[in-house]
């Protein structure tokens, strides 16, 4: 085992991770403020890529820049997805919910698949063979302002959720929810919004992706599981463990698929997720 | 109580007018409409399994694919390399279903997850077993495995559809005796008794960590008895569609549609959504996308409109309004 590759290995997987984490924490917030594990979370993040993928290749718009139309626009569709499909359900059983999320998932990615043919797609942006080296390490450019990009925008949420007055009001809804509504918050505005949150956090990782990775209606499936782990292994509902977690997990895969034919790199997260599941299913930052 | 509409005597004659109606059918359909019920029949049988442990005892599980694609799989290599017959494989292939619930149920419950935590952790088993599979060259990994046509009777290969068609006919009798049997029973009003409040039962000394786990081999072991039906039915198993999260989501939108927790629930759903999804398959499938778009947004007015259920609701509905003081006075 060579230390060159190892190196290559942790520097990949933690930028993905920040990718991962940025995925995650939308998905936690929905989480604990809703109390709904939303399976339409990986379809919002397709509707980001295909958004940022229409602005490249019609308007010219760079990717990364397309993120400031998509955000706005992702959460414009899940604030109007949960007043229109979740908030009937709200007071309903946790499995009903799930369910309602999965349909809303399938018919975002098949609306996608229908206007858009489901063949993969891919863009090539002018420094997408840009590298920098650091020492044995070669880290694509590319890849680098997307972590930068994903931990800029974790960090402008926490904020956000840290000192606006909407923010504290999510926050206290996460908490205790009763009283929150004792102290005069509108918690249904409060879950329009958190759901938006959650979808923008989802399409702009989408959009932060997509000048390195190949772009159909199905690919969020991948993504979503990942999440799913991600937010367990961080404690569901919490903003700075699915973070970490996300970091963790890319980490593992990335390693992982040093040691294990490419196939079975999922394998590794899976196992993770399993173990975690198990042992402390309250996460890392949750109390046993 | 929730089977209190078959004590009506109107809904005994309509079981059993229905089943009139499904054993003389062969006598006057087509190949393509037998195919139709054939599939219908199937997933309602498939559905009432997941019942067991998700309507009676409150487990949802979003992994049951793999219990099924284990029967299906041990019965199809058994065959193929060891030539067994289907007839023998189906049992083992039950085994091997109830073997992955004992698996599953057992970390599970051992370890208490509950509510999301159980979804995510079958759902996450369900993944897992996929990958491995894909990668499993003893069973065809990648590739899938071909049944060769050989019709025969031992072989569970035959040239036209009426046989399939019995065969399932009475595993979704044979399941709805099981069904019955399970609600009337001290084990299935334990089970209920979980679902409704797990910490209530617990306090009154059921030893739920059991009853949960029972209820789950019960329902893979009756899951994985299918799957030879599958394999041999169609000839062709591959982990993509018999491994997919696809599948274990729309075994659990039968009963849910039909009425969890109720005997004919998962039979009345599949005949109420597996046509939808074989008609929108058939006349939408030629735009990419469509008819599973279709399929996300009946799965979304289902939830939303009847979130108990056809069967359910209808109860509800023909059940006598109990007397309110104001009836009294008149």
């Amino acid at each position: 085992m060579n230390s060159e590759l190892l190196l290559q290995g942790i520097a990949s997987g933690l930028l993905i991770g920040g990718v991962y984490a940025l995925v995650a924490i939308g998905l936690t917030l929905v989480y604990g403020v809703l109390n709904i594990i939303n399976f339409a979370h990986g379809a919002l993040l397709v509707i980001g890529m295909y958004a940022s993928y229409f602005l490249f290749t019609y308007f010219g718009v760079d990717p990364y820049l397309s993120a400031l139309v998509i955000i706005p626009l992702l959460f414009v569709i899940g604030g109007l997805s949960q007043k229109i499909v979740i908030n009937p359900l709200i007071d309903a059983p946790p499995h009903v919910c799930v369910f309602v999320t999965i349909g809303l998932g399938y018919f975002l990615e098949n609306f996608l698949a229908f206007v858009w043919s489901p063949e993969y797609k891919n863009i090539e942006v002018s420094y997408v063979r840009s590298i920098i080296s650091l020492g044995e390490v070669t880290i694509p450019v590319t890849r680098l302002i997307t972590f930068i990009l994903a931990l800029l925008l974790t960090l402008a949420l926490y904020l956000f959720l840290k000192k606006t007055d909407t923010g504290k009001a999510i926050r206290a809804c996460a908490q205790e929810k009763e009283a929150a509504v004792l102290m005069g918050i509108d918690t249904k505005r409060i879950f329009v919004i958190t759901f938006g949150i959650g979808a923008a956090c989802a399409g702009a990782a989408g959009a932060f992706i997509l000048p390195f990775f190949y772009l159909g209606p199905y690919v969020g499936h991948t993504f979503l599981l990942t999440a799913f782990i991600v937010v367990v292994f961080g404690s569901m509902g919490n903003f700075w463990g699915a973070f970490l977690a996300g970091l963790i997990i890319g980490l593992g895969e990335s390693i992982g698929e040093i040691f294990l034919p490419s196939a079975m790199k999922e394998i590794v997260s899976l196992s993770i997720f399993i173990i975690v599941l198990f042992f402390r299913p309250s996460g890392l930052m949750g109390h046993p | 109580m929730k089977s209190a509409m078959f004590r009506f005597s109107y809904s005994k004659i309509m079981v059993a007018a229905a089943l009139l109606v499904l054993l003389s059918l062969p006598l006057y359909t087509g190949s393509y409409l037998m195919h139709v019920v054939i599939i219908i029949l199937f997933f309602g049988y498939l559905g009432a399994c997941w019942n067991i442990a998700a309507g009676y005892a409150g487990q949802i599980s979003l992994g049951h694919a793999i219990f099924f694609g284990a029967g299906a799989y041990t019965s199809t290599v058994l065959f193929l390399k060891a030539g067994v017959s289907p007839w023998i494989g189906m049992w083992l292939g039950g085994v091997s279903g109830m073997l992955l619930g004992l698996f599953v149920g057992y970390l599970t419950f051992r370890y208490g997850l509950k509510g999301h935590y159980f979804i995510l952790a079958t759902m996450a088993f369900g993944a897992l077993t996929k990958v491995i599979a894909l990668n499993l060259d003893a069973i065809g990994a990648a590739q899938g495995l071909i049944i060769p046509f050989k019709a025969s009777f031992v072989n569970f290969q035959f040239t036209g559809k009426t046989p399939y068609y019995y065969y399932i006919l009475f595993m979704v009798i044979g399941i709805v005796l099981v069904c019955t049997a399970v609600e009337r029973s001290r084990f299935g009003q334990i089970l209920m008794a979980i679902r409704e409040d797990e910490d209530a039962a617990e306090s009154l000394g059921v030893n739920t960590f059991m009853y949960k786990l029972l209820a789950m081999v019960l329902s893979s072991f009756v899951t994985g008895l299918v799957g030879a039906f599958y394999s041999f039915y169609i000839g062709y198993i591959h982990p993509d569609t018999l491994f997919t999260p696809f599948l274990s989501i729309q075994i659990t939108l039968i009963p849910i549609t039909g009425g969890l927790g109720s005997v004919f629930g998962p039979i009345v759903g599949s005949f109420i959504l597996s046509p939808i999804s074989e008609i929108t398959r058939g006349f939408l499938g030629k735009f990419s996308g469509l008819h599973l778009m279709v399929w996300g947004v009946v799965i979304m007015l289902i939830v939303i409109l009847i979130p108990k259920g056809i069967i359910v609701e209808i109860q509800e509905r023909l059940r006598p309004k109990p007397k309110t003081g104001e009836d009294q006075s008149l």
